[in-house]
């Protein structure tokens, strides 16, 4: 079926044949439910109101990526919003994961987004609660909070499955899309994060992102759980990965980002490798490595690769780490003139 | 008081005991508050909820008590007010993202849940908070809900 489909996919944005039994007609839930190593990335947003930043970034990525991140001014820092990158992303014939974080928007902007991106031709939705407003350069700001992510995977389920919005009242036409969320197995209580994720997937969510994996260990621990509870049979686990730029960004990485975790023994590895070059390269033979060894995991089905500011790299990390087993890569021989006709 | 705050979630199963005779006693009291008049009973029995669970809990007055499905730990001292779980941001010691000097409620109400009988009521899926509730008292609308379901003596 997928092998079918491949001839045709050359224009990952575009709408595929309904098939039955998915929720969406995007590539990420094909490949996923076709039982293949999904890659998806992160489309650093820019600082800037010009197109061409986001189609810049987003071609690098696309050639290895089944799907490109939008992040929602993650870490509470503006950049343009998820929301005009989809739009541009969708206009150019890429396959966007929208990410909404229930920071800066009540519910009633939530749902309007929601039908607004499906209306674009986002066919997935990443589900999360968001940083504090504390973590960005405007710390000042009212923080909404008015869903956590698990509210808001309800909700927009209920949106797509029953077609009401959460007041009951109903929608003409329901927005068809493949629902995600984040999962964090490297924070505290580790015992829980289980049963929370189990709490997401009962709420709605087909397929999780984890936060970076640095540990292995932990990660089959949290896994092999998440297989005692069938959960790796209802929902697609695609794990968190990433170059670390240098020991320095990696100790920076630790202690500034929310729910970063990254065991000495890394910093180390990365420290001993010496010169800045030495270390930017031995940063990337991890991140090659860890796809290699999580991918060796029952139940995992994916990786999201976000390397901030480092996109270049995307696409030689998946190469070298050898998961695409040979699929193409996807660039929309287009892309340029449909950017410029715009 | 954030110290009386973490002893009520170590005490989580005797507040889980507690709750349930209490909870019991003010349904049984219904139809004499229902005389009284549920519209007059509001405001000084939100008083009297707001100190005592303030005190204890920390509460917020969300209006929508879920302590009993949250070991304890009232959700709504938690910065992003999360009623689902902890978010991915808790510290590798424990304490929040937001306020490091916070041990993180999430954190607090796992290990409450723990200690409860029906602790596994951490794993329900919470609606989003209904705005309007705030500052009401969650104890007249129990009293009320089970009249309305037919529960009550």
């Amino acid at each position: 079926m997928i092998a079918q489909d491949d001839r045709r996919l050359v224009d990952p944005g575009d709408p595929l044949p309904p098939l039955p039994g998915h929720s969406s007609r995007g590539r990420l839930e094909r490949v996923l439910r076709a039982g293949r190593f999904a890659v998806t990335s992160e489309l650093n947003p820019p600082d800037s109101a010009d197109p061409r930043d986001v189609f810049d970034r987003a071609v690098v990525l696309s050639e290895v990526c089944d799907a490109i991140n939008a992040v929602d001014a993650s870490g509470a820092h503006v950049h343009m919003s998820s929301v005009g990158i989809c739009a541009l992303l969708t206009r150019a014939g890429y396959a966007p994961v929208m990410q909404i974080a229930c920071r800066d928007k009540n519910r009633i902007a939530i749902q309007g987004d929601v039908l607004g991106a499906a209306a674009m031709g986002v066919q997935n939705i990443l589900c999360l609660t968001g940083d504090g407003v504390q973590c960005g350069d405007q710390p000042e700001a009212k923080p909404v909070f008015d869903l956590d992510s698990i509210s808001l995977l309800k909700t927009i389920r209920t949106m797509r499955d029953e077609g009401r919005f959460l007041s009951g009242r109903k929608l003409t036409s329901p927005p068809q899309v493949f629902l995600g969320a984040a999962v964090n197995p490297f924070a505290p209580p580790y015992d829980y994060r289980p049963i929370h994720f189990a709490k997401k997937v009962a709420a709605g969510a087909q397929f999780v992102q984890t936060q970076y994996c640095y540990d292995v260990p932990l990660l089959e621990r949290f896994m092999a759980r998440v297989r005692d509870m069938g959960l790796h049979e209802k929902c697609f686990i695609l794990v968190g990965v990433g170059p670390l730029a240098s020991a320095k960004t990696a100790r920076w990485m630790r202690s500034a980002v929310p729910g970063v975790h990254i065991p000495d023994e890394v910093i180390e590895r990365i420290e001993k490798a010496g010169a800045p070059k030495d270390q930017k390269a031995e940063g990337k033979r991890l991140c090659i490595e860890l796809i290699q060894r999580v991918r060796e995991i029952k139940g995992v089905h994916g990786v999201h690769v976000m390397a901030y500011r480092q996109e270049e790299y995307v696409s030689e990390i998946i190469k070298a780490s050898g998961v695409l087993e040979g699929r193409s890569g996807r660039v929309r021989a287009r892309l340029h003139e449909g950017s410029a006709a715009t | 008081m954030y110290a009386v705050r973490l002893w009520s979630v170590r005490h989580a199963r005797f507040w889980e005991w507690f709750y349930q005779h209490f909870e019991w006693a003010y349904v049984a009291a219904g139809p004499i508050l229902r005389k009284i008049g549920y519209d007059r009973l509001e405001k000084p029995v939100a008083v009297v909820e707001r100190n005592v669970k303030g005190f204890l809990f920390d509460c917020q007055m969300c209006g929508q008590c879920i302590l009993s499905s949250t070991g304890m730990s009232c959700p709504m001292n938690c910065p992003k007010q999360m009623r689902n779980g902890p978010c991915g941001g808790v510290r590798p010691n424990g304490h929040c993202e937001v306020k490091p000097e916070m041990r993180c409620v999430w954190v607090q109400a796992w290990e409450g849940s723990r200690r409860m009988e029906g602790g596994d009521r951490i794993t329900v899926l919470q609606p989003p908070v209904d705005n309007r509730k705030r500052g009401s008292s969650a104890w007249l609308r129990i009293v009320r809900e089970h009249e309305k379901t037919g529960e009550a003596a």
